[in-house]
């Protein structure tokens, strides 16, 4: 039996052992636990960060636009002044998906990150993508819960990770702030005289996403209803024919490309439309990127307040030029000229 | 010599198209009654120019569709059936030349560089146009005559090389706002048609079935082999480029305006034959007025069954694969292929 003495001696020896592994292991890297649960090993400093995709390029942009090795997609031209100056001529890397990657290993090896994030889906599918490309590759690979209401989470967890931990906090607080804000300004309207919403998108509008699709989340999340109801509950994309559309009959159509809301103040076939008639149609801003989808993003963040203020005027409490104003210069840290916000305006017929 | 006789085959296949074109604009997600259909086409000839919400669901979107509908189903009969006699093959398809994929490859494009509708359908006229012309240049100069099999080795090798440049494009677009788009376009869809399109594609079509109702007596001779053809003095090698123009001309203006659709230009001239025997004279008019009974069937499928669109080429597979199966399970494979 070994007494009360030798078990305490036992007890801090391992103490110890555990201490030195600790200490020796957390000169060079820690490990942090990914969204999926995955405990993964990174450096601990982190200066190139490589993203899976736009919603990814989004991410990271917001949380530390400084560690940014390249672009997924090159920015337009348009949307490089709502771009950091360093950011704007990064190289366009490729996207990491899977299937449909358009990086090859090689090349994702020679571009020399330290982690890559993913930023989507948690599913089996993509726990075992980054299996596969972490232990081929050997770069640690994190995958982030991208789900809208995971916002805050997300950007803490990130930043987090990449050492920025106050840029963080004050993003995450900033979104829930955003979050609050829409909640109280909708908990009191009524079910019945909450808008049905048409989201156009394609070139010609008749593009949509379906109930419960990533594309269209934002509308539920602002208590409108998706005129669009499909054959798959969890959403997706979809197209439409005029006529669905018209059997729909959404009082309030919002898009994010100026083309499709001509054409559909324009064309006959959508006259007969109520949110027409009313000319309720809406077109957000979508610079640098897109307020309600594309990329499905952190940028949604600033389509909530946009639809408040549209949707429920009498709602809204806040200072939409403000709102505005505040948002660009928080997440994308740029200031938005007063030509711009008055386009932003204009567009939801402000 | 050119004098047209109306068989009773053909006569039944025009009452189905009426009924079928009737009972289609009384159907669809936007309610109306058959009796208001009538009245409102009535009212519209009378001169009456209503912009009501009924009138504009008729004359705005579905009139024009099941227009379109007509118009696709005809032209993609009658190109596969002129190609099935021209090539002597019973599982050619319009696109045998490669039109479908060089069409797909412009429109792709067009959807890449972010172009307005009315652009992508004009470049996909115009690829797939091209594509044809060079699948015969290239033809042409492998062998000092048009051989029919240098003609369908170049439009396998072209097409395929089209089509790889599709896949290329897809890899390069933005997924989130073109590649859908691309994918749906890729799959064939009627769904924004608009009365515009209608007023290119319908003469565009007409001017291509022209020259086959005029030459199909030759035309028909062709199925013999060249040399009988050439024995009973017609020019083979004219009245195939003919049939090469006129067929590309049709297939690749409405794969412009409905994408890429499958399988009817190879089924509906089998289901043709079945009835009026393999004499393209005969075969002709019966593809045109089946083809065209069965697309606007299947699109008014597409647009009814599911409040989303469901992509016409995977509904003419569904329906030509069963319809293909059948065939040859009830008929035999010889079924395909019955000379007379």
């Amino acid at each position: 039996m070994i007494g009360l003495a030798g078990r305490s001696i036992v007890l801090i020896v391992l103490l110890l052992f555990a201490q030195l592994l600790a200490s020796s292991s957390s000169a060079e890297a820690r490990t942090v636990v990914d969204s999926a649960g995955r405990r993964v090993e990174v450096p601990d400093t982190i200066n190139r960060v490589f993203a899976s995709g736009p919603p990814a390029g989004v991410l990271l942009y917001v949380v530390a636009p400084e560690k940014m090795i390249g672009w997924g997609r090159t920015p337009r031209d348009i949307d490089k002044p709502f771009l950091l100056p360093a950011t704007r001529e990064l190289p366009e890397l490729g996207r990491l998906t899977g299937r449909g990657d358009t990086i090859n290993t090689e090349r994702l090896m020679a571009s020399r990150p330290d982690v890559i994030i993913d930023f989507g889906a948690t599913s089996d599918t993509y726990r075992s993508i980054a299996e596969r490309i972490q232990a081929q590759t050997g770069i640690p690979y994190l995958l982030i819960d991208g789900r809208f209401e995971n916002t805050p989470a997300a950007l803490r967890l990130l930043a987090d990770i990449l050492g920025v931990s106050e840029r963080g906090e004050a993003l995450a607080r900033a979104s829930e702030a955003i979050f609050a804000e829409v909640d109280r300004a909708v908990a009191a309207v009524p079910p019945a005289v909450r808008p049905r919403i048409y989201l156009a998108r394609g070139l010609d509008g008749f593009e949509t996403g379906s109930r419960g699709s990533i594309n269209t989340e934002i509308i539920e999340r602002v208590g409108a209803v998706n005129v669009v109801e499909g054959v798959r509950e969890a959403g997706g994309l979809a197209r439409v024919s005029p006529e669905q559309v018209i059997a729909w009959a959404p009082d309030t159509i919002i898009t994010i490309d100026p083309a499709v809301r001509r054409m559909i103040m324009e064309r006959p076939e959508w006259q007969v439309v109520p949110a027409v008639r009313s000319r309720r149609v809406f077109l957000l801003p979508n610079r640098p990127f897109g307020t309600i989808d594309l990329p499905p993003s952190v940028n949604r963040l600033i389509g909530l307040p946009l639809l408040v203020h549209t949707l429920y005027p009498d709602r809204a409490r806040t200072n939409l030029e403000a709102d505005l104003r505040g948002f660009y210069r928080l997440f994308y840290q740029v200031d938005i000229p007063d030509a711009e916000i008055e386009k932003f305006l204009e567009g939801l017929g402000h | 010599m050119t004098h047209f006789r109306v068989t009773p085959v053909a006569l039944g296949l025009a009452v189905l198209l009426t009924l079928v074109v009737i009972l289609a604009a009384g159907t669809g997600p936007y309610q109306i009654p058959p009796r208001d259909v009538v009245a409102a086409i009535l009212d519209r000839v009378a001169g009456n120019h209503d912009q009501g919400q009924t009138a504009t669901v008729l004359f705005q979107i579905r009139l024009p569709r099941i227009a379109a509908a007509i118009c696709v189903g005809a032209a993609l009969s009658a190109a596969g059936a002129a190609y099935q006699n021209l090539f002597r093959n019973p599982l050619v398809s319009p696109d045998i030349l490669g039109v479908s994929h060089g069409a797909g490859l412009g429109a792709v494009i067009g959807i890449l560089f972010g172009l307005p509708v009315a652009v992508i359908e004009l470049m996909g006229f115009v690829t797939g146009s091209l594509t044809v012309v060079l699948v015969s240049a290239l033809a042409w100069s492998l062998r000092e005559r048009g051989d029919i099999l240098m003609l369908v080795l170049s439009g396998i090798v072209v097409g395929a090389l089209a089509a790889a440049a599709i896949s290329l494009v897809k890899i390069i677009a933005d997924p989130y706002s073109q590649l859908p788009m691309i994918t749906y376009w890729l799959l064939g869809s009627l769904a924004s048609i608009r009365p515009d399109d209608l007023a290119v594609v319908v003469p565009t079509v007409a001017i291509g079935l022209i020259p086959l109702f005029l030459l199909r007596w030759r035309i028909a001779v062709l199925s013999l082999g060249d040399d009988d053809a050439r024995a009973l003095g017609v020019d083979t090698r004219r009245t195939r480029q003919v049939v090469i123009a006129a067929a590309t001309l049709i297939t690749a203006s409405v794969v412009a305006v409905s994408g890429v659709i499958g399988w009817v230009g190879l089924m509906v001239p089998h289901l043709a034959r079945l009835l009026v025997g393999a004499r393209f004279d005969r075969l002709l008019p019966v593809s045109i007025l089946l083809g065209a009974s069965f697309m606007v069937v299947v699109d008014t499928l597409a647009r009814t069954i599911a409040p989303i669109e469901i992509p016409i080429g995977v509904l003419t597979a569904l329906v030509g694969g069963g319809l293909f199966v059948w065939l040859i399970t009830r008929h035999g494979a010889r079924a395909l292929w019955r000379r007379e």
